[in-house]
C-alpha cells in the first residue's frame, strides 16, 4: 500500500465575501486530476465551502489546511473569531446568527452546518467563545 | 460501425499539414488545451476536443478545414428531405423572403424541404415537463449545442447528470417526417434526410452521436456550401414575385437557436441563458462548486449568438439575430394559404414521438485526471506543481504548449521535455549545460527547420544587428 501525500494550505480573510469559493474551487481542480468520483468531489467541495463562507461571515480570519492520501480528503478550517457558544444549537436547520446585512448577500441561512454535515463523511466542530473555531471535515474516497 | 471509442473521439474539424504553417494561434485560443505544436504543425489530442471551432475561427491560412459528405450523395434516395435550421434564412439580405430561400433548396434537388424547428413547439412542452419531473437536479442543462454536452463530459465530469435527456429539434422534425412519409407508402430506404448545419459540433453529433446509438440523419451538408449553392439561384431567378407559400414555424420557433431562444419559454423556475464557450466555462466553474444557488434550467451555447454565429455561417452573426427576430414578428402575420411543405404538423401530445425522444444517459469522459490509478495521479501532481515552478509563467506557446501548466503536464504524461522551454534553454546555456546547437534542436523539433534555418535570413542578417 502507498503512503502518497499532499498537503495544500488556504488563507481566509473575514468578511471578504467576493473572494469566497477559491478553496473549493482549487480543491475541486486536485481531485478531478486525482480521478476521485464524481459525487465525492462534490459533497467535499459543498462541505468546504460551506465552511469557508462560515469563516468569511463570523471570523476575523482563517485557515483551510487540506491533507490528501489515496484513501481520504481531511479538511481543517482553523479561524480566529467569535467562536459558538452552542455547537448542537447551531448545527440546528434553520439557526443562524447571521447579521442582516450577510442575510441580504445571500448567506446566513442557517443551513450551513446542517448542509456541511450531510455533505461529510465526518464532522467535528470544536470550539472556544472568544477565540475561534476549528471545523474537520473528512471525506473517503472509497466506500 | 466504428468501435465505441472511436467514436468518442471522431471529429468534424480536420487539420490540413500541407497548408498548417504552425503559428499556434489555434493552440493559444482551445478552451479545452486540446491543441500542441510539434514538427511545425498543429496537432490535435482528440480526446480533449469538443468541436467547438475556436481553433476554425483563428487560422490564418484556413488549414482548419471542416469535414462534409458528398453533395451527390442526396441522389443515393429518391427522397430526399432538407433539414433548414431557421438561421439559414437569416443568412440572407432582407429583400430575401424566407419561403423564397427554401423554395430554392427545393430548386437545388430535393423532393422536400422542412424546417428545423417544426419540432420546437412539441420539444418545449417535453422540456417543461421534464424540469417538473426532475425537480431535485439542480440546475438542468439543455442538450442543445453538441459541443456544450461534450464540453462537460471532458471537464466538468460531475455536471453530466445535470443533462437533460431529450434530444435536439433536428432530431424531432426527422424522426417525425420519416414517420410521416414511410405512412404515405414510400419505403423507408428510399428516404434520406439531410441536415444542414451550423457549425462542425452538429456534424459530430450526427456522425457519432451521444446518447443515442445511431442519428436519423443519413446525412450533413455544411451551411456555407449551401449558402454558395442558393445565392446563385436566387440571383439568376427572374421572376421574383413567384413566393410559394410559407413557413409554418411560430415566432419562438424561429429564434430557438437564438440566444434565449430555449430559456425565455421555460415555464417554471428560473432559467439563464449563458453564450460563448469561455463565458461557459466560466459560469459551471461556479455550478461545480455549487456556488450558483435557485437556477433550475441552463440554456448554454459555444457560439457567441449561439447558432447565429456557428462557424459554417456565412453572414455576420448580429445581422442573423436582427432578421429571424423580425422574421418572428411577422410570423403571426402571414397570409392564409396552406404551408409549403411541413411534415405535418407535429401534434404537441404526438405518442410515437414522446417513444422516441429519450436519450441515453450522457457519460463522462475527463480529461482532468492524470491517471486512473490514484496514487499514481498523485505523484504525477506533486511533479507538475515541481516543474510548474521551475517554469516562467509567461504561458508564451513557444513550448509547442499552451501554457506553463499544460506544458508541466505534458512532460509528466511523456509527451514532452521539459527543455523545450526557452526559459529552461537559456538558463542552461548560461550554466554550459546546454549548447546552442542543442537548444536549436529542439527549437526545430517544435518549430520544423524551416522556421530556425540557419542561411534563412541571409541578406538582412546584418540589418537585423
Amino acid at each position: 500500500m502507498t503512503t502518497e501525500k499532499m498537503h495544500f494550505e488556504y488563507p481566509v480573510e473575514g468578511g471578504n465575501f467576493s473572494a469566497a469559493g477559491f478553496p473549493s474551487s482549487q480543491v475541486k481542480k486536485t481531485l478531478k486530476q486525482l480521478n476521485v468520483d464524481g459525487n465525492v468531489i462534490k459533497r467535499t467541495v459543498v462541505a468546504l465551502y460551506e465552511a469557508e463562507v462560515n469563516i468569511v461571515a463570523h471570523a476575523f480570519k482563517g485557515v483551510i489546511a487540506v491533507d490528501i492520501d489515496t484513501e481520504k480528503i481531511h479538511i481543517r478550517l482553523t479561524d480566529e473569531g467569535p467562536g459558538i457558544p452552542d455547537i448542537k444549537k447551531a448545527m440546528e436547520i434553520g439557526y443562524s446568527t447571521a447579521t442582516p446585512e450577510v442575510r441580504e448577500m445571500g448567506f446566513g441561512a442557517g443551513m450551513g452546518l446542517s448542509n456541511m454535515k450531510t455533505n461529510a463523511d465526518s464532522l467535528v466542530i470544536t470550539s472556544e467563545v472568544g477565540k475561534g473555531t476549528i471545523v474537520e471535515i473528512i471525506n473517503y474516497f472509497h466506500k | 460501425m466504428e468501435s465505441e471509442k472511436n467514436r468518442q473521439f471522431h471529429h468534424a474539424l480536420k487539420f490540413r499539414e500541407d497548408i498548417c504553417i504552425g503559428c499556434s494561434h489555434c493552440m493559444n485560443i482551445c478552451p479545452t488545451e486540446a491543441i500542441r505544436v510539434g514538427h511545425g504543425k498543429a496537432q490535435l489530442h482528440a480526446n480533449r476536443c469538443v468541436d467547438c471551432g475556436e481553433c476554425y475561427r483563428v487560422c490564418p491560412v484556413g488549414a482548419i478545414i471542416v469535414e462534409q459528405d458528398d453533395f451527390e450523395n442526396i441522389y443515393k434516395f429518391n427522397t430526399r428531405i432538407a433539414l433548414i435550421p431557421s438561421v439559414f434564412t437569416g443568412q440572407f439580405p432582407d429583400s430575401v423572403g424566407s419561403s423564397e430561400i427554401l423554395a430554392a433548396v427545393h430548386d437545388l434537388g430535393f423532393t422536400h424541404v422542412f424546417e428545423v424547428e417544426e419540432g420546437v413547439e412539441f420539444l418545449n412542452d417535453r422540456f417543461n415537463e421534464y424540469v417538473l419531473a426532475h425537480k431535485q437536479v439542480k440546475p438542468l442543462i439543455s442538450p442543445f449545442c453538441p459541443a456544450i454536452v461534450r464540453l462537460i463530459q471532458v471537464k466538468f465530469p460531475t455536471l453530466v447528470g445535470n443533462i437533460i435527456l431529450l434530444k435536439a429539434p433536428v432530431d424531432i422534425t426527422a424522426i417525425h417526417a420519416r414517420k410521416v412519409l414511410t405512412g404515405q407508402g414510400i419505403a423507408p430506404d428510399d428516404i434520406g434526410i439531410f441536415y444542414v448545419t451550423p457549425c462542425a459540433a452538429k456534424i459530430v453529433a450526427v456522425k457519432s452521436p451521444v446518447g443515442e446509438e445511431k442519428s436519423v440523419i443519413d446525412g450533413v451538408i455544411n451551411m456555407n456550401y449551401l449558402y454558395n449553392k442558393i445565392f446563385k439561384i436566387l440571383r439568376q431567378k427572374k421572376d421574383k414575385t413567384d413566393i410559394p407559400g410559407f413557413s409554418a414555424l411560430s415566432g419562438k420557433s424561429v429564434c430557438w437557436s437564438l440566444t434565449h431562444g430555449e430559456a425565455d419559454h421555460m415555464k417554471k423556475g428560473r432559467s439563464l441563458a449563458i453564450d460563448e464557450i469561455n463565458n461557459v466555462i466560466e459560469f459551471l466553474e461556479k455550478v461545480e462548486n455549487e456556488e450558483i444557488d435557485g437556477i433550475d434550467f441552463l440554456e448554454l451555447r459555444a457560439c457567441d449568438e449561439s447558432c447565429a454565429g456557428g462557424i459554417l455561417c456565412p453572414g455576420n452573426r448580429f445581422m442573423t439575430v436582427d432578421k429571424l427576430r423580425n422574421r418572428a414578428l411577422n410570423c403571426g402575420l402571414n397570409p392564409g394559404g396552406t404551408p409549403r411543405d411541413t411534415p405535418g404538423k407535429i401534434d404537441r401530445t404526438d405518442g410515437y414521438l414522446s417513444e422516441n425522444i429519450s436519450l441515453d444517459p450522457v457519460l463522462p469522459r475527463s480529461i482532468m485526471k492524470l491517471d486512473d490509478n490514484m496514487a499514481e495521479a498523485m505523484i504525477k501532481m506533486k511533479r507538475i506543481y515541481e516543474l510548474n515552478r521551475l517554469l516562467p509563467q509567461v504561458d508564451c506557446g513557444i513550448c509547442g504548449s499552451p501554457t506553463c501548466k499544460s506544458l508541466s503536464e505534458d512532460v509528466v504524461q511523456n509527451q514532452a521535455s521539459i527543455k523545450q522551454c526557452i526559459f529552461i534553454q537559456k538558463i542552461l546555456e548560461q550554466n554550459d549545460k546546454m549548447d546552442v546547437q542543442e537548444s536549436v534542436q529542439i527549437m526545430k523539433s517544435i518549430w520544423s527547420d524551416n522556421k530556425l534555418d540557419q542561411n534563412s535570413l541571409k541578406d538582412e542578417i546584418n540589418v537585423i544587428n
